[in-house]
C-alpha cells in the first residue's frame, strides 16, 4: 500500500458490531452531520440493529423524511426501517430547556424545582448559554444509553452534535458548564443566601468580598440576587451535576464508543477535523473513522482536465470550419469545458484530502461523493450510507 | 415585492454584519467585503468575535491579538485592519477603564469569576463582544473622546452563524432586562439604540442549497421582526453557468451519445463508452444541480433585498481568492 493512501474506514464492521453501543457524530457546521448520523442509522438498521438517532438541529426536510414533525424530546419510529433484517430506528430531536427542566425536575423537590425553573437566569442559561446545548445533548445521550441498558429498546445510540462553530466545543462546553456549577465561584455567591441577609459580607475575604461587590456594580443588584436565588435553589442538585458530567464523559471513553469525526473537503473543516482527531487521541477516546462528505468525483476520470480544455479549443475551431454539424452544436465542446472545472475541483479536494492523510497516518477515511442535489428522503440516506461503507 | 436599490443597503452604512449559515464562508464574505470597501480608499476595521483566527487565516497573517492589526495598505490610501475580539480580555479592560481596579483583575480571575463572567452569565459575553464592536464604530480620533474625525469609515463584522446571531445582535435588550442598573445596562441600552440604527446592516450570506437558503429566509424574518437592519444577501460560490448547449439538449437522446463519441474521435480524444458515458453524466448531474440552484435564485430573490453573487472559486480562496471575491463585490456596487 502506498505510504499516502489512507486506511479504509470499515463503517459496515463498525455498525455491525455488537460491541459499539454509541456512535458519536462530531465535526464543524455545514459539513454534513446530521445527514451522516441519519444515514449511518438507517444503514445499522438494515443490518439488524436496534437503533436510535439523536438528532440536534436537522434541516427541516431531512426531519420530515425521519418522521420528525415536532420537537419533542421522545424518539420515535422512523417508518418500519429495518425490519426485514430484525433491527429498528427511532430517531429524535433534542430539546436542549426541557431536557434541563427534566434535569432539574429529576433532581429536586417540587417545590424547589418550581422556585428554579421560574428563577429568570435559570431561564437566560437554560435556553440561551452557549454551551448548554452541548451538556444537554450529551445529558440526553446518557439516558438514552441508560434506557437502552435498563429496558433493551436499543442496543445502538447514534448522536450528532450541536452545530458549534468550532468542533471541540462539544467537548469542552459540558465540562465548563460542571465545573462552575460546581466551582468555587458559585459557594461564594451561595453563601450570602445561606448565611441570610447582608451580614455574610463580614466573613469574607477580600477577594471574595471584591468579587461580589464588583459584579453587583457591573451587573446590577438584582441581577446578582438572581444569581444567588438560582444558585440557593440548585444547591441540592450541585454534586449531581459535576457528577454527571464525569459520567458521561467517562462514557465517552469506554470501548463501546465511537466517534465519526465528519468533515467538508475544504481547507477550514478539515482542519477542524484534524483538530478534532488529534484531541480524541489526547482524551484517550475511541476514534472510529473520519467521514469526508461532499467530494466532487467524476463521470469520466480517465480524462484529464487540460486534454479536455484543449479538446474543446480543437472542437471550437472545428465547428468554425463544419458550422456545427450534428443534432446538437457545440454540446461536445460544452461537455468538455464542464469536465474541465470540475476535474479542478476535484483535484482540490483531493490535495486537501491527501494532505490531511498525510498527516494523519492509519486514521480510517471514507469518503462519500457530492449529490447534485440536497438529500431528504430515506433512500437519499440509503445512497449516502452505501458511498460511506464502500468509500 | 421589488428588492431596494444596492446603494439603499449600503451607502453610509457605518457597520457592516456578516452572518449565514456555518459553512457558507461568512469569514470569507467579510474579509471581501472589508476589502473591497478599503480598495475604495476607505479605513476598514474587519473584527471577528469567535476566536477562530478566521481573519488572520484568509489573509495569511499570524494570529491576530486583541490589538487591532493593518492588514492591507491599498494604493487608493484605504486600509484595512483586523481585530480578534477577545471576552476575557474585553471584560478586564471594561473594568480597568471604569473602575480602575489595577492588579485586582487578577484576583478576580483567579476567582473564576472573570470565567463566570465571559462564559456562563447569560449574555454578558455577547455584551463585550459587541461593547469593542460599539466602541470601534464610535470611536474618533480627536484629543477628546467623541471629538473629532470618525477613526473608521466602516467596521465589518464577521458575526456568529444565523441560528445564533438574532440572540447575539438583541443579547443586549436581554441583558438590560436582566442587569436593570449598573453601568452594563447603560452600555447594553447604547448598544442597542447604534444595532438598529439605519447606518448599521446585517448581510447574510448563503450558498444555492436547500438548507442555507432556507436558514436565510428565517433569518430575514426573525431579525427584521426584531427591529435590525438587512442590507445585502449575498450567494457564496455561484457555480460558472454552461453553455446552453448542455442543458437545452436531452442528454439521454441516442444520437446525442453518437456525436458525442464522434466528436471526441474527431479530436483524438480516447471515446470509449465510459469517457463518452461520464462526460453525459457530468452534463446531467450539472443540469439537475442548476436547475435547483435556479429555483433557489428565485427563491433568494423573493425575500425582498438586493442580492450580490460571488463566484465559486475553483482553486478555493486560498492565494489571494479573497481579492478575486472583493472585486467581484466591487464591480457590483459596492462602495
Amino acid at each position: 500500500m502506498p505510504r499516502d493512501a489512507p486506511a479504509r474506514f470499515e463503517v459496515d464492521r463498525l455498525l455491525t458490531d455488537p460491541a459499539t453501543g454509541i456512535i458519536v457524530c462530531c465535526g464543524s457546521g455545514g459539513v454534513g452531520k446530521t445527514t451522516t448520523a441519519a444515514a449511518l442509522g438507517v444503514r445499522a438498521a438494515e443490518a439488524g440493529r436496534r437503533v436510535v438517532v439523536l438528532t440536534i438541529d436537522p434541516a427541516r426536510r431531512l426531519a420530515q423524511s425521519l418522521g420528525l414533525s415536532e420537537l419533542d424530546n421522545t424518539p420515535r419510529p422512523v417508518g418500519s426501517v429495518g425490519a426485514d433484517a430484525g433491527g429498528s430506528l427511532d430517531a429524535m430531536m433534542l430539546d436542549m430547556k426541557r431536557t434541563f427542566d427534566e434535569v432539574v425536575l429529576a433532581h429536586s423537590t417540587p417545590e424547589k424545582a418550581a422556585q428554579i425553573l421560574e428563577n429568570p437566569f435559570y431561564q437566560s442559561v437554560s435556553s440561551s448559554f452557549a454551551g448548554t446545548q452541548e451538556y444537554m445533548a450529551m445529558e440526553k445521550l446518557g439516558q438514552l444509553r441508560a434506557q437502552a441498558d435498563l429496558e433493551g429498546t436499543w442496543d445502538l445510540v447514534i448522536v450528532d452534535t450541536p452545530p458549534s462553530r468550532s468542533a471541540l466545543d462539544f467537548l469542552d462546553a459540558p465540562k465548563r458548564l460542571g465545573s462552575f456549577l460546581d466551582g468555587r465561584f458559585i459557594r461564594l455567591l451561595m453563601a450570602p443566601a445561606k448565611a441570610g441577609g447582608r451580614a455574610y459580607l463580614k466573613v469574607f475575604s477580600f477577594g471574595a468580598n471584591l468579587a461580589a461587590t464588583t459584579l453587583s456594580r457591573v451587573l446590577g443588584g438584582q441581577f446578582l440576587s438572581d444569581v444567588q436565588t438560582f444558585v440557593a435553589a440548585l444547591d441540592t442538585m450541585f454534586g449531581g451535576f459535576r457528577e454527571r458530567a464525569d459520567v458521561t464523559y467517562a462514557l465517552l471513553k469506554e470501548p463501546s464508543t465511537a466517534f465519526v469525526v465528519v468533515a467538508a473537503p475544504e481547507r477550514d473543516a478539515l482542519r477542524e477535523a484534524a483538530y478534532f482527531v488529534d484531541r480524541l487521541e489526547t482524551e484517550g477516546m475511541p476514534l472510529a473513522g473520519v467521514v469526508v462528505n461532499r467530494m466532487q468525483v467524476l463521470g469520466a476520470p480517465g480524462l484529464s482536465g487540460a486534454r479536455a480544455e484543449a479538446a474543446a479549443e480543437q472542437l471550437d475551431d472545428r465547428a468554425e470550419d463544419v458550422n456545427g454539424a450534428g443534432p446538437a452544436p457545440g454540446l461536445t465542446a460544452a461537455l468538455l469545458r464542464l469536465h474541465t472545472g470540475l476535474a479542478e475541483v476535484a483535484s482540490r479536494h483531493e490535495g486537501h484530502v491527501r494532505r490531511f492523510v498525510a498527516a494523519h497516518p492509519g486514521v480510517p477515511v471514507s469518503t462519500v461523493p457530492a449529490a447534485p442535489t440536497d438529500i431528504h428522503d430515506l433512500d437519499g440516506l440509503r445512497r449516502v450510507a452505501q458511498a460511506l461503507a464502500t468509500g | 415585492m421589488p428588492a431596494p436599490a444596492l446603494e439603499t443597503a449600503l451607502d453610509g452604512v457605518r457597520l457592516h454584519v456578516v452572518t449565514g449559515k456555518g459553512g457558507v464562508g461568512k469569514t470569507t464574505v467579510a474579509s471581501a467585503l472589508g476589502l473591497a470597501l478599503a480598495r475604495q480608499g476607505r479605513r476598514v476595521l474587519l473584527v471577528e468575535v469567535e476566536g477562530r483566527q478566521g481573519i488572520s487565516q484568509t489573509f495569511e497573517v499570524a494570529p491576530l491579538g486583541i490589538e487591532e492589526r493593518r492588514l492591507v495598505h491599498d494604493p487608493s490610501g484605504g486600509e484595512l485592519w483586523g481585530l480578534s475580539v477577545d471576552a476575557t480580555a474585553a471584560l478586564l479592560e471594561y473594568l480597568q477603564t471604569f473602575y480602575k481596579l489595577g492588579r485586582a483583575g487578577g484576583a478576580l480571575e483567579k476567582m473564576g469569576v472573570i470565567d463566570f463572567a465571559t462564559t456562563i452569565a447569560p449574555g454578558v459575553r455577547d455584551v463585550l463582544l459587541i461593547g469593542k464592536v460599539y466602541e470601534a464604530v464610535g470611536r474618533t480620533t480627536g484629543a477628546r473622546r467623541g471629538h473629532g474625525p470618525l477613526a473608521w469609515d466602516a467596521v465589518v463584522l464577521d458575526a456568529p452563524p444565523t441560528g445564533r446571531v438574532a440572540r447575539f445582535l438583541g443579547v443586549n435588550e436581554q441583558v438590560a432586562d436582566l442587569a436593570r442598573v449598573g453601568p452594563i445596562h447603560s452600555q447594553a441600552e447604547s448598544i442597542t439604540r447604534m444595532l438598529h440604527d439605519p447606518r448599521s446592516r446585517v448581510h447574510i450570506v448563503t450558498l444555492l442549497e436547500e438548507m442555507p437558503v432556507q436558514e436565510t429566509a428565517d433569518a430575514v424574518t426573525q431579525l427584521t421582526g426584531e427591529g435590525f437592519r438587512v442590507g445585502a444577501l449575498v450567494v457564496n460560490q455561484v457555480r460558472d453557468t454552461v453553455p446552453p448547449a448542455v442543458l437545452d439538449t436531452d442528454l439521454d437522446a441516442d444520437e446525442v451519445e453518437e456525436q458525442v463519441r464522434a466528436d471526441l474521435a474527431t479530436v483524438g480524444v480516447r471515446s470509449g463508452a465510459r469517457t463518452v458515458g461520464g462526460l453525459l453524466a457530468e452534463g446531467r448531474a450539472h443540469a439537475q444541480r442548476l436547475a435547483l440552484e435556479r429555483e433557489l435564485t428565485t427563491e433568494v430573490e423573493a425575500l425582498g433585498h438586493p442580492v450580490l453573487r460571488l463566484p465559486a472559486l475553483a482553486g478555493g480562496v486560498e492565494d489571494g481568492g479573497v481579492s478575486v471575491l472583493a472585486d467581484a463585490l466591487v464591480e457590483q456596487g459596492v462602495r
